[in-house]
């Protein structure tokens, strides 16, 4: 860790922070302080400069417009970049997780990405809006993942990333696959607070911050029944 | 009225009174849907000859609608859709059901203000506020405040009402004029609510810069767009009018956002010509709307229900809800929205130290924010489970729109 307290940054509620983004940074610092540890949250808008010293990094969803401009703003300051070179880790959600390929479209317009994940995104043929499951990739040794979506977007991942799962419900990159990760760097189109339904999710991040190889236990009880009964209205759904 | 309008709009009459007699609805939809099959332009013809004030905005809708009825009522008889139903459908049934009248003041849905200015050419239109409200399925709030934009261009001889406050409202309230080419910019009279909810503008819509806020104030950095002036203010207990006049308002509702709510209604009903003096008293008559705000005494327990549909509306319910046990009900079904991500837009902290109780389809997707906001709270699975955990006294309900309707089928269809 930076300092002795873990930094998570909260990049741009300005611009990205379309749908109960801010529950990302409140679960990962409640499962942060649970564990002991001294947290600080920083929210940085889009007129302030990114400290570069943070563990975690967030970035939300947004609309079009917001999105275009955030990736426009993270560029030009850098400081995510040089983060990132440093370490730290990122979790970019739906906009926020487009915008860390090379390219995305915004209101018809291929714009220019953070070249930090090997993906690229276009528009699909309908928009994705409803309950988004899949299998983890075995390596990050996580439960399924739940969700819902809604996004226009179809995300192509290039051979540096892994997906992050494998589609069983909704459409998150193409169908097949949903979201992506490298080093610890990990985004999804699992959107809003989603670490809300995958708290091991949320501890993978921060054993990635922390270096721990393990993190004592917490009482999970409402977060498993979410996942349970989220997971009834998939198979439900599709009965 | 053409001879096909007349037809459509006795057979909508029929059968909406149907429709309620056989205990499937209101009728506040079934009868304008059959009425525009057979006369697709009944909207317009049954709003010719009335003078019309429309009211939309994501929060407050039915509540102001409702006041600024009771305030024009000053003049005359007013039709009014007072049941929510807020698409063409129910703005063809209440005026049906209403028969003529000189005066019509209806709530809009938002998304069909655009639709509804056309077929009923309204002298007057009231915009509340934009937010964020059930994304999987609404429009987002910049696209939203461009549609309401677009729409006033095509209408600038109608007077609009709008909320100062809100940079989404006056950059849709203020479209670009162009004398030259005949196109004036509307006349707008502002009105000051307040609004506690800003995490929807803070982007200016105008030129994409950063919006400032300091105390009432707001500015966009990068452009000239900032708070007008408005000639309506709630201050107090009351509103003080475009003349520095100020009238106290006595509400049977709570909250400071009905005071706002009724600052509107005043500043509608005075394009009408209404004096705010003799509209004022009439507004303490409003006591509950479809439910919302009803107080129901039950096994010794008085029930007070709020409607929280969205993040800027539950801090509304906030404001409102006394220091009380209180139950929170969340559904997610087709009207709420499928999604229900917006809890964590929510701060529940004002509810630490209440006995909190949670219920609904999504309890669960609750007790996850609830436990990450330090809130303690325990799950009851009915209604009547809520009551018997409660000692006797006031009970809270703050519940989302299904959830809501859920608990008022509950207490026999209050109103």
């Amino acid at each position: 860790m930076s300092t002795e307290s873990l930094r998570i940054v909260w990049i741009y509620p300005d611009l990205l922070s379309t749908y109960g983004d801010r529950g990302n940074a409140l679960i990962l610092a409640r499962r942060a302080r649970q564990r002991g540890m001294p947290v600080e949250v920083l929210e940085v808008r889009s007129d302030q400069r990114l400290p570069a010293t943070a563990d975690i990094y967030l970035v939300g969803g947004g609309e079009d417009g917001p999105q275009a401009l955030g990736a426009q703003r993270l560029i030009a300051d850098g400081g995510l970049h040089r983060a990132v070179a440093q370490g730290s880790v990122v979790f970019g959600v739906c906009a926020g997780y487009q915008l860390l390929g090379t390219s995305f479209f915004a209101k018809g317009v291929q714009c220019r990405g953070l070249e930090l994940l090997d993906l690229q995104s276009d528009r699909g043929p309908s928009r994705a809006v409803g309950e988004l499951a899949g299998e983890i990739d075995p390596r990050l040794g996580l439960p399924a993942l739940t969700g819902f979506e809604n996004h226009g977007g179809r995300t192509h991942l290039g051979p540096e990333v892994s997906p992050l799962a494998r589609v069983t419900a909704g459409v998150g990159n193409d169908g097949a696959t949903e979201g992506a990760w490298r080093g610890k760097l990990l985004g999804t189109y699992s959107h809003g607070p989603a670490l809300a339904r995958n708290p091991a999710l949320a501890d993978l991040l921060l054993r990635w911050a922390t270096g721990a190889n393990q993190l004592p236990p917490l009482n999970d009880t409402w977060s498993d029944r979410l996942r349970n009964e989220r997971r009834a209205a998939v198979a439900a759904a599709r009965a | 009225m053409p001879l096909r309008a007349k037809v459509a709009s006795s057979v909508s009459r029929t059968a909406a009174a149907l429709s309620r007699a056989a205990g499937r609805g209101d009728g506040s939809v079934i009868g304008g849907w059959i009425g525009l099959k057979i006369d697709p332009d009944l909207l317009v013809h049954l709003s010719a000859g009335r003078a019309i004030a429309l009211v939309s905005g994501t929060n407050g809708k039915t509540t102001t609608t409702r006041l600024t009825a009771a305030a024009v009522g000053v003049l005359g008889r007013v039709a009014t859709n007072s049941f929510g139903a807020n698409m063409p459908t129910g703005h063809t049934s209440a005026l049906a059901k209403a028969g003529s009248t000189p005066y019509a003041v209806l709530e809009v849905d938002e998304h069909y203000l655009a639709q509804v200015l056309e077929a009923t050419e309204p002298h007057v239109v009231a915009l509340l506020n934009l937010s964020r409200d059930q994304l999987d399925r609404a429009k987002e709030v910049a696209m939203m405040a461009q549609l309401w934009r677009a729409a006033l261009v095509r209408h600038t001889d109608v007077r609009v009402v709008a909320n100062a406050d809100d940079p989404m409202v006056v950059w849709a309230a203020t479209p670009p004029a162009d004398p030259a080419r005949g196109i004036n910019p509307p006349h707008v009279t502002w009105f000051s609510a307040g609004q506690r909810w800003h995490d929807d503008s803070w982007v200016c819509p105008e030129c994409g810069s950063t919006i400032q806020r300091s105390g009432d104030q707001w500015w966009c950095t990068g452009c000239p767009l900032r708070r007008p002036e408005p000639q309506w203010v709630v201050e107090d207990e009351g509103v003080l009018d475009p003349t520095g006049a100020w009238h106290k308002v006595s509400l049977q509702l709570p909250g400071k956002v009905n005071l706002g709510n009724a600052a509107t209604a005043l500043a509608v009903a005075a394009e009408f010509g209404v004096r705010p003096v003799d509209a004022v008293s009439r507004l303490g008559i409003v006591t509950s709307v479809a439910g919302r705000y009803a107080q129901v005494d039950r096994d010794g327990r008085n029930i007070r229900l709020l409607l929280a549909k969205n993040p800027a509306s539950w801090l509304e319910a906030f404001d409102m809800a006394d220091e009380a046990p209180t139950l929170l009900s969340i559904n997610a079904r087709d009207p709420d929205g499928l999604d229900t991500s917006w809890l964590f837009d929510v701060d529940f902290a004002p509810l630490r130290g209440r006995q909190v109780l949670i219920t609904g389809d999504r309890a669960y997707d609750l007790a996850v924010r609830l436990d990450v906001n330090d809130v303690a709270f325990q799950h009851v699975r009915t209604f009547d489970d809520a009551i018997r955990s409660v000692p006797p006294g006031r009970l809270e309900v703050i519940a989302n729109y299904t959830a809501f309707q859920d608990i008022r089928a509950e207490l026999d269809r209050v109103n």
